[in-house]
């Protein structure tokens, strides 16, 4: 793990929680106190009504698989070893749309419209990336 | 907008040549575009009061170096979507008073100076996933599309195809050498569904656009382009993911088009040319359901046989695009729809050429409609 040489997530406090979460296998969202609106990415405001009071709601990591692309080409030095690797789009059952990759090998045959469920991955002793498995 | 139809006339363009200029700065390549563009029009460049400045880097080094002290001075961020961003703030200039002569100048030394789209040291929100570069976004959107409505990258290659062939009329294009679908099926794949053919390219270059109203245009050197539509629509809530629409900005494109044509009083049918933003051949496919010259989902169909071609029924990126003339970021696609209603353009002219259409679809979508003065 010491030489995970992947990109981590940027450093920025918005996104915190939804890392911490992740850490103890649980996929956030952030949601407005004040009107409920719920998205992925956080933002400081409400895009809705402006509140500032923001939270992080607990999702099912339930979802469906909107759309999957392979890259053949590493824009990083980490990923040289992986291409070509995956990336998947997956609308949680909750509404926002995630990007991430499957675990493993991807669902066979893929579809738009197949189910999904999250799954955890610990990348560092920080951090732990969510990925998707066939539901 | 509707009152400012036919009132603001393109009456000089420029643009350098295309390539990989390592020799040349930005602001050197910008002051041949507006050199070219002056001498375009016969104008006495002291009479330009208006400076809108994109890519390059500082708006006061560029009036410095060109000998200018606008009225009105803009600096646009560097990029892709900000060219008929530009045009229409130049529009808005002028109508008011702000100037009375405003020259645009867009230059690029992506090419020489080795930029690259994706894996940015600022790190984003879905880099952890190895998701990165505009290219990948536009590969998840025409997934999509080839999920919802059976597009296929053959038809994709249509588009390729096409553009290439047109750079080949075209002396100052880039890539000229013609492709067949075979070669395009056959280009080495960067995040599929695209392959190398479906991505536009780097290189050097600059434009320069100077516009002025219709009035003041009759007294200079050449016939006036009037800019007789526009229509605009942005789509920031839905941009969590860079570049990437989930409805392939279907709304925004309608509603752009829609104004524009309204504006005109042209619709589809009576367009003679379209430039399209093409920073990735897909955005081509979104660009036509969108505007309504097909049905939606039926751009794949649309495209086949040659449909984009010079001497198809919707000729469509006559100087090649970004895909093959140059990476001038729309820019270059203005030029070319000027160039096309003045006759201008030897052997890719299209014939009888009377209603031009620029659109880029993007989170910021434009669309302008422009006439033979």
């Amino acid at each position: 793990m010491l030489t995970y040489n992947k990109p981590l997530p940027p450093d920025d406090p918005l996104f915190a929680p939804f890392w911490a979460n992740a850490r103890s296998r649980r996929l956030s969202i952030q949601c407005c106190r004040a009107c409920g609106d719920r998205r992925f990415p956080p933002g400081p405001v409400c895009p809705r009504c402006l509140s500032e009071d923001q939270d992080w709601d607990t999702v099912s990591g339930r979802g469906t698989l909107v759309s999957w692309v392979r890259f053949h080409r590493a824009y990083w030095a980490g990923f040289v070893q992986e291409i070509p690797y995956d990336c998947c789009l997956v609308q949680l059952e909750e509404g926002p749309l995630l990007v991430s990759n499957f675990a493993g090998p991807p669902p066979a045959p893929l579809r738009s419209g197949l189910p999904l469920r999250v799954v955890f991955e610990d990348i560092t002793d920080r951090y732990t990336l969510p990925k998707f498995v066939a539901a | 907008m509707m009152h400012l139809k036919n009132k603001i006339a393109v009456v000089g363009v420029g643009t350098t040549a295309y390539g990989t200029f390592p020799e040349i700065d930005d602001y050197g390549l910008a002051a041949r575009a507006f050199r070219n563009a002056v001498d375009d029009c016969g104008l006495d460049k002291g009479r330009i009061d208006g400076l809108l400045c994109c890519r390059v880097p500082f708006y006061a080094r560029m009036g410095e170096i060109l000998g200018l002290d606008p009225r009105w001075t803009i600096q646009l961020p560097p990029h892709g979507r900000m060219a008929g961003m530009a045009v229409v703030e130049a529009m808005i200039a002028l109508e008011t008073g702000a100037a009375d002569y405003v020259a645009l100048l867009y230059a690029n030394i992506g090419r020489s100076r080795r930029v690259n789209y994706g894996g940015e040291e600022v790190a984003g929100v879905w880099d952890p996933w190895g998701f990165t570069s505009p290219g990948a976004a536009h590969a998840m959107m025409f997934r999509m599309h080839m999920e919802r409505y059976g597009t296929t990258t053959r038809q994709l290659g249509e588009v390729s195809v096409a553009f290439r062939r047109h750079a080949g009329l075209h002396p100052d294009a880039v890539m000229k050498t013609p492709i067949t679908l075979d070669d395009h099926a056959a280009a080495r794949p960067i995040v599929e569904p695209l392959r190398l053919l479906d991505y536009c390219l780097i290189n050097d270059g600059a434009v320069c656009l100077i516009l002025t109203t219709a009035e003041r245009a009759r007294d200079l050197r050449k016939p006036p382009v009037l800019i007789s539509g526009v229509g605009a629509r942005d789509a920031f809530r839905r941009s969590a993911i860079p570049n990437f629409d989930p409805d392939f900005w279907y709304a925004e494109t309608r509603e752009a088009g829609e104004a524009a044509y309204r504006m005109a009083g042209v619709g589809p049918a009576d367009v003679d040319a379209l430039m399209c933003y093409d920073n990735f051949s897909p955005t081509v496919l979104f660009s036509l359901e969108g505007l309504g010259f097909c049905g939606r989902g039926e751009a794949g169909a649309f495209v086949e046989g040659g449909r984009l071609q010079i001497d198809g029924d919707l000729p469509t990126n006559t100087d090649g695009g970004h895909l093959s003339n140059s990476y001038m970021q729309g820019w270059a696609l203005n030029v070319e729809a000027v160039r096309q209603l003045r006759g201008e353009c030897g052997a890719r002219q299209v014939a009888n050429c009377e209603v031009v259409q620029y659109v880029a679809v993007t989170p910021c979508t434009r669309s302008i409609i422009y006439t033979r003065g």
